[in-house]
């Protein structure tokens, strides 16, 4: 078997074609013979069976000398395409990807220096208000979460900051530039976006797909950027597969790869694990993580509560309007009252003798046994409310502080904008 | 204009082109039908001919010729914009810091190099049928330099009118098969011009092939300028028509 192939076969679509300088000579050879043929034999009835048997010689040439896969153009020559790669395989070869990717000045702003500043931002569509006077600043290397229901104007505001669509009034600065039509360039030249839909061309490999978004951004070394992407997305051994061929999961992680490439300053994710299934959430979830430790501000739009409880260090509810913003813990407090839940084997005989402790605000009784403390400080409460039950002789079974999610407090904002619009 | 970024979008566009059987075939087999008549044609006028009968029997086979970059182009072009947001991927294309003038000169590109190769491969064939199978008054009627002028001329300037009318009309479609079906109607204007020049109503000459050349050069500026106003990013992702200064560029 030949080491170097001179001809190799398409990896889609029809037949051959020439690999190195070998082929090439041999097609231009065999093209030169025909038109030579034409010539010389015209009007000899051997023309035909001729031309078709220099042709038929060239295809034995091309498959004797060929048959490999379309040559390697990133890093990852005749890997085989097993199946789906394990997700816990590189890690170490993946961190060292993200960190390249991300070493860049302008994916590391300083810290605490707001990466995209929003003032009053409103989009109308027609008689419609899609999103109206929304407000708010992203420090770089925060990773922000953008929470609401369908329809509350997530999308339409990622795509006002990323330059698709117009405001219909107010100001923004992304990555320090003016939300303006004269420097839409230059602001998606910082900024990547990662639409809910991964948008892949299906008929072209996952390398391709990459080199032409490189292509895009006038990367400098394109091809060694790709190789990073994909390390860091751990897809190198799918380079050459095309991206019909892979599971949505694997093209959510292509979409992820396309947004590293450009090293941006701002990372705008949009519903980026909708349709995954846990592993596959999990890891593009820790491709966020990986992008924060290495201080990508990363604008996450999700309805995903618990993921955003996890990944983001500050988030903004949206109803169209901006309903809340602040960290998740910062919401809680704000919303719910912080309480208490105390269980004893049997009803206190005098509760509210028992309850009359510092930092105790009120309670009430839920169930036999069981009791609901408001209380301003948990720290201060429970020690007291422990020693009191104690001192009244009953028998404490658990005392615990009640926490909120995120979710409560996104449903008690939501809730609200529904009982007051019905 | 970046030219970096013109060249790999016709770089992905050939790559598509290439793996799309629709577009193979369709490009393959329309120059062919096209090819069929003239080569009978060709091969049945007798050396006897009378004048007219050969000038006829040019014209048909000329304004095939011609019928070819008007027909080919609009395949592609009218795929090119409408097709990609139907398959999701024009949207991450458009937060790319690609100006719309280098996405639609990089598409129109990728479009006009097969057209116009196959329209002049077919040419060729027909010529060198011409050059060794057919009649002497067939020869001189088609080796006619103005003849020849006209048509190596106004190949490459009808096929960027129709690619400029397909891509324009993807722009603004709401469907690809309504795309491709205006795209070809589009082109058909022209078909007037070059049917006049075919059969010889006007009579062709090196002037006058050569100021139409440049009428239709000023034509296909003009419609890649009106194309580019059409290309807005905001009808393109929300399908619905801009309230505001679109951000452009």
């Amino acid at each position: 078997m030949r080491s170097q192939r001179w001809f190799h076969r398409r990896r889609i679509g029809f037949g051959w074609q020439p690999a190195d300088w070998h082929g090439w000579t041999i097609t231009l050879v065999a093209v030169a013979c025909v038109i030579a043929e034409l010539f010389l034999l015209r009007g000899s009835a051997a023309r035909a069976p001729v031309a078709i048997l220099i042709v038929a010689v060239y295809a034995v040439v091309a498959l004797a000398t060929g048959g490999a896969r379309a040559a390697e153009e990133v890093t990852a020559a005749d890997q085989p395409t097993g199946p789906e790669p394990e997700a816990d395989a590189n890690v170490a070869e993946q961190r060292q990807a993200l960190r390249a990717l991300t070493s860049n000045p302008r994916s590391t702003s300083s810290q605490g220096t707001p990466a995209l500043v929003v003032e009053h931002l409103t989009k109308r569509f027609g008689e419609r208000l899609a999103v109206d006077d929304v407000s708010f600043s992203v420090d770089a290397g925060e990773v922000f979460g953008f929470l609401g229901p369908n329809g509350a104007g997530k999308t339409t505001t990622v795509r006002m900051l990323a330059t698709l669509i117009a405001p219909t009034s107010g100001t923004a600065h992304v990555a320090g530039l003016q939300l303006d039509p004269a420097n839409g360039v230059e602001i998606r030249k910082r900024i990547a976006v990662m639409t809910e839909n991964p948008g892949l061309y299906v008929r072209l490999t996952v390398a391709e797909n990459l080199e032409f978004f490189a292509g895009l951004y006038e990367l400098a070394e394109p091809k060694a950027r790709i190789a990073q992407a994909l390390a860091a997305v751990n897809l190198t051994n799918r380079a050459n597969d095309p991206c019909g061929s892979l599971s949505k999961g694997l093209r959510q992680r292509v979409a992820l790869a396309r947004t590293l490439l450009s090293e941006p300053a701002i990372v705008f994710l949009d519903e980026p694990t909708s349709g995954l299934d846990p592993v596959a959430s999990r890891d593009v979830n820790d491709l966020i993580d990986g992008l924060r430790a290495h201080g990508v501000t990363v604008f996450l739009t999700t309805h995903r509560l618990e993921e955003a409880e996890r990944l983001c260090d500050r988030v903004a509810i949206l109803n169209t309007r901006l309903r809340t913003i602040g960290r998740p813990d910062e919401l809680r407090d704000r919303l719910f009252t912080k309480s208490l839940v105390v269980r004893t084997l049997a009803p206190l005989v005098s509760p509210d003798a028992v309850f009359a402790v510092a930092g105790v605000d009120g309670w009430r009784a839920d169930d036999a046994g069981r009791y609901t403390l408001t209380v301003s400080d948990a720290r201060v409460a429970a020690p007291a409310v422990t020693r009191a039950v104690v001192a009244a002789g009953a028998d404490l079974l658990s005392l615990a502080e009640e926490r909120h999610s995120l979710e409560d407090v996104y449903l008690e904002l939501i809730d609200d904008d529904v009982e007051a619009a019905s | 204009m970046s030219l970096k970024r013109v060249v790999s979008v016709v770089r992905k566009e050939v790559r598509e082109f290439r793996r799309n059987r629709f577009v193979i075939v369709t490009m393959g087999v329309l120059p062919f039908i096209f090819l069929i008549t003239p080569m009978i044609t060709i091969f049945r006028i007798p050396a006897s001919a009378s004048g007219l009968q050969v000038k006829a029997a040019v014209g048909v086979i000329s304004l095939l010729m011609l019928i070819i970059p008007i027909v080919i182009p609009p395949v592609i072009a009218a795929y090119s914009v409408i097709g990609e947001r139907d398959q999701g991927t024009l949207e991450p294309v458009l937060t790319a810091p690609v100006r719309a003038s280098e996405l639609l000169v990089g598409k129109a590109v990728a479009a006009f190099l097969p057209s116009v190769a196959i329209a002049y491969g077919i040419y060729f064939v027909v010529l060198i049928s011409v050059r060794f199978g057919a009649a002497h008054v067939v020869r001189t009627v088609i080796f006619h330099p103005p003849q020849l002028l006209a048509q190596i001329l106004f190949t490459p300037l009808l096929a960027l009118w129709s690619i400029w009318v397909g891509i324009g009309i993807s722009t603004r479609a709401s469907d690809v098969r309504v795309a491709q079906q205006l795209a070809t109607v589009g082109g058909l204007p022209l078909l007037a011009l070059t049917s006049l020049l075919s059969f010889q109503v006007i009579k062709p000459s090196v002037t006058l092939a050569i100021a139409c050349a440049l009428a239709l050069l000023v034509a296909d500026i003009a419609a890649w300028r009106i194309v580019s106003r059409l290309f807005d990013r905001e009808r393109l992702v929300t399908g619905r028509r801009t309230s505001a200064a679109s951000p452009e560029d």
